[in-house]
């Protein structure tokens, strides 16, 4: 027993445990206090805060991004369509270590060091909350491997996406273009209602059809109210707004003569158009050589990017409605009309061709193509059946250049077609004032005899050259070119824009002339009707690519490929009823009437013998189609100077 | 009352003098403790239930957890009180070699080395020194004069120091505190005088800055800054106590319902099944639910107290005021933190977060109280 213990005070030890355990309970009363005062300040006090904070916790408003309009051909062939994409997303907020989580994905499905990079980029303009896509086009099989390994990748999802899809592949890449990713700079350039419009969608459309009817093809934007849990998973929805799909668009082309017309160029750079002489519609819409735009939907990587870029065929390029190219002997049937028109010429006028031309006064001589000329008597017929320059020459002069530059601009050259497709370029038809501003130099009269035949300062877009074409075809009704025919299943009416007033027997004679282009004795453009049982009213064009010194011979072998001439041929058909139109430019082709014109007649070959019952779609007259008051032309009377 | 207090002092000799002695009386049971215990930790199952996702996995492992706790309880209420005065220094030497052993062949994950390894079964030797500090301090005190002097409150200071020490080093800073305090409750229920109590809350005071700047690991100081400001990082450490501010906050006086709890249901809550499993209660059931578990504890306290008024000896009076007091402080620092009072430190909620140790040691504690409230008047010199 220990000494201590002798000296023990059982009543005062009591007495003193008594009292500390008295000091203890009531510190364990105020503490509970204070818990209990805590619970109420949490529970009672803020309720309403703390509720509002789970709600925004667990409730988060999701756009619901609308699925893109479609786009069909005029028979209903699917020209750019939505498929499904399975794209592999990253909500930062979600996730403890980003780099450990990439780190374990890239173990996981296959993840390019530029993926990663693109992915940290996004990761910068993102909205909180929001999946940041790190991969596109999982496979089957790595989805399969990313859902068994989710249990230990919070934040990870793979998200199933709607992406755009061009069926025909390069076929249409010049016209319905296509879709890619929402890059800063269009970013930058939103203002607020688009960053509403655009919650949810990560594509725009960038060239083509896709970027012109962007506004009509993406839709509106949904939303859904969805509750999710800690990790992002939405596990039910509270509340939907549907987002509402973008317009489907029904083309003028034709998916079966945009393939003919691509065969038939073959090889070839260049380009053809083809319209539909009553509406303005475009038929075929051909620019060679072109390029796959799936590509470019959800980002083409930077190899096949600058294949395509540095091609010396430049392949991105469209030459349709950018290609500016000297339109040649083409405009003659379009300048003789307006010579009529204005007086200069009559169908009785003939001009002696020696195979030059001098201008009073000028001691510079002007070869015709024909080293011999075409005869003594040449009328405007055999002027543009023989494409005889001096015929020509000879009216420029005592036209002038302010009659043609009138003429010119009423068929559309010089100035933007006006046609449903962004980043058109306008060509150049010259004029006194043009020549002075632009070169501060006076108008001479050679310069009026290089533009009458489409050379010099003339520039012009195969588009420009097909409208011109269909105006004539249509004796001076002149539609402005249109891709789209119907806007969900609403008709769109064509438009003319302008009305080029000249009397009958005026078209006629034009008429008479390009169906001598074609079946005359002489003709440039045989190669144009071969074999065909209707008839074919057309115009071939040769364009120099190297302006050749004067007295200096043409010699094709000598020149590089590249540098040979633009092969160039317009043409309508049937004659006697024009229903298409078509223009073709092959790149360095030399002959418009050998190489240009066998093309052209391949289109109206096709085109005109469709069975009957594509003869109402030709028309235009689709059946579910509702007509929105088709307007009929309402051209205004367009007198011509005299 | 006088009746009462008449039949407990009987000596043994008299007890066949009574009826035949009650089933609790036999087996040293505590009638009011026991239902009050099996209360809460049914409670816990249920509210455990709920905060594991309604997997019973868990449920069943700690309804098995229990079952063994009760038992351990029932074979501590049965040890007499003398035998643990007795052994005391054993078991405190005992536990503070697996200490050491910890230190040098412990297991353990996320930095930390608590557990031993023997075989394939799991042990963390700081749970032992739970019971072993309070036991050994208050039968250091039981043998010397009280109020005690400054050599024995130095001699008893330096018995709570040893261990709080080694487990600091694992490093699990709770437990050490815990282990820490239930020691110089002891001490102070001997009669400390106040003089020394305020001094060492002066120099505690004074050590404080130290503390902060050398004492405290980056983790800890951000805890304990998040406190002041929990806005701050809402998504790295402040994301706890947002989350568990919210869900209970949200819960309001009548709460979401049962396994209603948006907050903890959907995952936002983080160990919503152990540390912060009050906040899953208190969301489903309530600011009535969180009264119903606070007045649980208190019943379960004030029961405690009075087992240690009536504890017949200092050795017992001391242990059974640490056992009870020191219960105080894990449900206080639980809550505490949970509700953003205190900064984020592991303890549990006793007898209703989910985990296994620590319910045994609880049980075995209560267990020991038992033996004290059924202590019968022995001779003990």
């Amino acid at each position: 027993m220990s000494e201590n213990l002798r000296f023990k005070d059982h009543h005062t030890e009591q007495r003193l445990f008594r009292n500390r355990m008295l000091v203890a309970i009531f510190g364990v009363v105020v503490l509970l206090g204070v818990l209990v005062a805590r619970f109420y300040n949490l529970q009672v006090v803020n309720f309403e805060d703390y509720r509002t904070q789970s709600d925004q916790n667990r409730i988060q408003v999701r756009p619901v991004p609308p699925t893109r309009g479609l786009i069909y051909d005029r028979n209903g062939e699917m020209l750019a369509d939505n498929r499904p994409s399975y794209t592999l997303s990253v909500v930062r907020e979600r996730v403890k270590d980003l780099d450990a989580t990439i780190e374990l994905l890239g173990r996981i499905v296959r993840l390019e060091d530029s993926d990663v990079e693109k992915f940290k980029r996004r990761l910068q303009r993102r909205r909180p909350f929001e999946p940041v896509p790190l991969r596109y086009r999982l496979s089957e099989d790595e989805i399969a491997r990313i859902s068994v390994n989710e249990f230990h990748l919070p934040g990870v999802s793979v998200e199933a996406e709607l992406v755009r899809y061009y069926p025909e592949s390069k076929l249409f890449a010049h016209s319905v273009g296509y879709v890619g990713r929402i890059n800063d700079r269009e970013l930058s350039g939103f203002t607020e209602e688009d960053v509403r419009r655009y919650r949810g969608t990560q594509s725009i459309g960038k060239v083509g059809l896709e970027r012109s009817y962007e506004d009509l093809l993406l839709g509106e934007v949904g939303y859904e109210n969805v509750e999710t849990n800690a990790r992002g998973r939405v596990l039910r929805v509270l509340e939907r707004q549907d987002p509402k799909p973008g317009a489907e668009l029904t083309l003028h082309l034709d998916t079966r003569l945009q393939q003919v017309a691509t065969e038939a160029l073959g090889d070839n750079r260049g380009a053809v158009v083809a319209i539909d002489v009553k509406t303005g519609g475009v038929l075929a819409f051909v620019s060679q050589p072109s390029y796959d735009p799936n590509l470019f939907v959800t980002g083409i990587s930077f190899r096949d990017y600058s294949a395509l870029r540095d091609s010396l065929d430049v392949p991105l390029f469209n030459r349709v409605v950018q290609g500016q190219y000297p339109p040649g002997s083409t405009l003659k049937p379009m300048m003789g009309l307006g010579g009529l028109a204005a007086g200069i010429i009559r169908a009785d006028t003939k001009v002696p061709d020696p195979g030059f031309y001098k201008l009073p006064n000028d001691s510079r001589i002007y070869r015709d193509w024909k080293r011999w000329g075409h005869g003594k008597h040449v009328d405007l017929i055999e002027g543009l059946a023989q494409s005889c320059d001096v015929y020509f020459w000879d009216m420029a002069h005592r036209w002038g250049i302010d009659g043609m530059h009138d003429i010119a601009t009423r068929f559309g050259l010089g100035e933007k077609t006006g046609i449903d497709l962004p980043r058109e370029y306008p060509g150049l038809f010259p004029s006194r004032a043009w020549k002075r501003g632009a070169r501060g130099v006076p108008w001479f009269p050679g310069d009026s005899l290089n533009a009458v035949l489409g050379q010099g300062f003339v520039l012009a877009t195969p588009l420009q050259l097909a409208v011109m074409t269909a105006t004539i075809a249509n004796r001076g009704t002149h539609y402005r070119p249109q891709m789209v025919m119907a806007i969900d299943g609403v008709e769109q009416p064509p438009e003319v824009l302008h009305h080029v007033d000249a009397r009958p027997e005026h078209w006629d004679l034009v008429f008479e002339g390009m169906e001598a282009v074609v079946y005359g004795i002489h003709g440039t453009g045989k190669k144009a009707g071969a074999g065909l049982d209707f008839k074919v009213a057309g115009k071939t064009g040769t364009a120099q690519v190297v302006g050749i010194a004067q007295g200096e011979k043409y010699d094709s072998e000598a020149l590089k490929e590249r540098h040979r001439d633009h092969a160039l041929f317009v043409a309508f058909a049937p004659a006697d009823d024009p229903q298409i139109a078509v223009s073709v430019l092959v790149e360095n082709g030399e002959g418009g009437g050998s190489v240009a014109a066998p093309v052209a007649r391949e289109l109206f070959f096709d085109w005109m013998s469709r069975p009957l019952e594509d003869t109402a779609s030709r028309q235009g007259g689709r059946p579910p189609m509702i007509s929105a008051g088709f307007r009929h032309p309402h051209p205004h009377e367009v007198a011509i100077r005299g | 009352m006088a009746s009462r207090d008449y039949m407990h002092r009987l000596p043994d000799a008299g007890s066949s003098l009574r009826r035949p002695e009650s089933f609790s009386r036999r087996w040293h049971i505590d009638l009011p403790l026991l239902l009050l215990l099996i209360l809460l930790a049914g409670v816990g199952l249920v509210v455990l239930y709920s905060a594991s996702g309604e997997e019973s996995h868990y449920v069943k492992r700690q309804a098995v957890f229990m079952a063994l706790a009760f038992v351990g309880m029932f074979i501590a209420a049965q040890i007499p009180l003398e035998f643990y005065r007795r052994w005391s220094p054993w078991f405190y030497l005992g536990g503070c070699c697996l200490l050491v052993a910890v230190l040098f062949f412990g297991v353990g994950a996320k930095g930390a080395q608590r557990w031993l390894q023997i075989g394939g079964f799991r042990f963390q030797p700081s749970e032992a020194l739970k019971l072993a500090v309070p036991i050994a301090v208050a039968a250091y005190l039981h043998k010397r004069s009280l109020p005690p002097s400054f050599m024995t409150v130095v001699g008893a200071l330096v018995i709570i120091a040893i261990p709080a020490a080694l487990i600091v080093r694992q490093p699990d800073l709770g437990t050490s505190i815990l282990i820490a305090a239930s020691g110089i409750f002891a001490l102070y229920l001997s009669g400390l005088s106040w003089k020394m109590i305020g001094s060492a809350v002066v120099m505690a005071l004074m050590a404080a800055w130290p503390m902060w700047i050398w004492g405290l690991r980056d983790y800890q100081k951000q805890r304990i800054l998040t406190l002041f400001n929990p806005d701050a990082d809402r998504l790295g450490a402040g994301w706890n106590i947002f989350q568990s501010k919210a869900a209970i906050g949200s819960g309001g006086w009548d709460g979401k319902g049962y396994m209603q709890g948006t907050q903890s249901q959907l995952d936002f809550l983080p160990e919503s099944h152990t540390d912060f499993i009050i906040a899953v209660l208190a969301e489903e059931w309530g600011m009535r639910g969180a009264l119903f578990l606070l007045a649980l504890y208190l019943l379960i306290i004030a029961r405690g107290i009075y087992i240690s008024f009536m504890a017949q000896h200092v050795f017992g009076r001391l242990l059974a005021g640490s056992i009870t007091l020191t219960f105080f402080v894990y449900v206080f620092v639980n809550i505490g933190m949970v509700t953003g009072l205190l900064p984020v430190v592991g303890v549990p909620l006793p007898l209703v977060s989910h985990g296994g140790t620590s319910v045994i040691t609880l049980m075995a504690g209560f267990g020991i109280l038992m033996a004290i409230s059924t202590e019968r008047r022995r001779v003990l010199f």
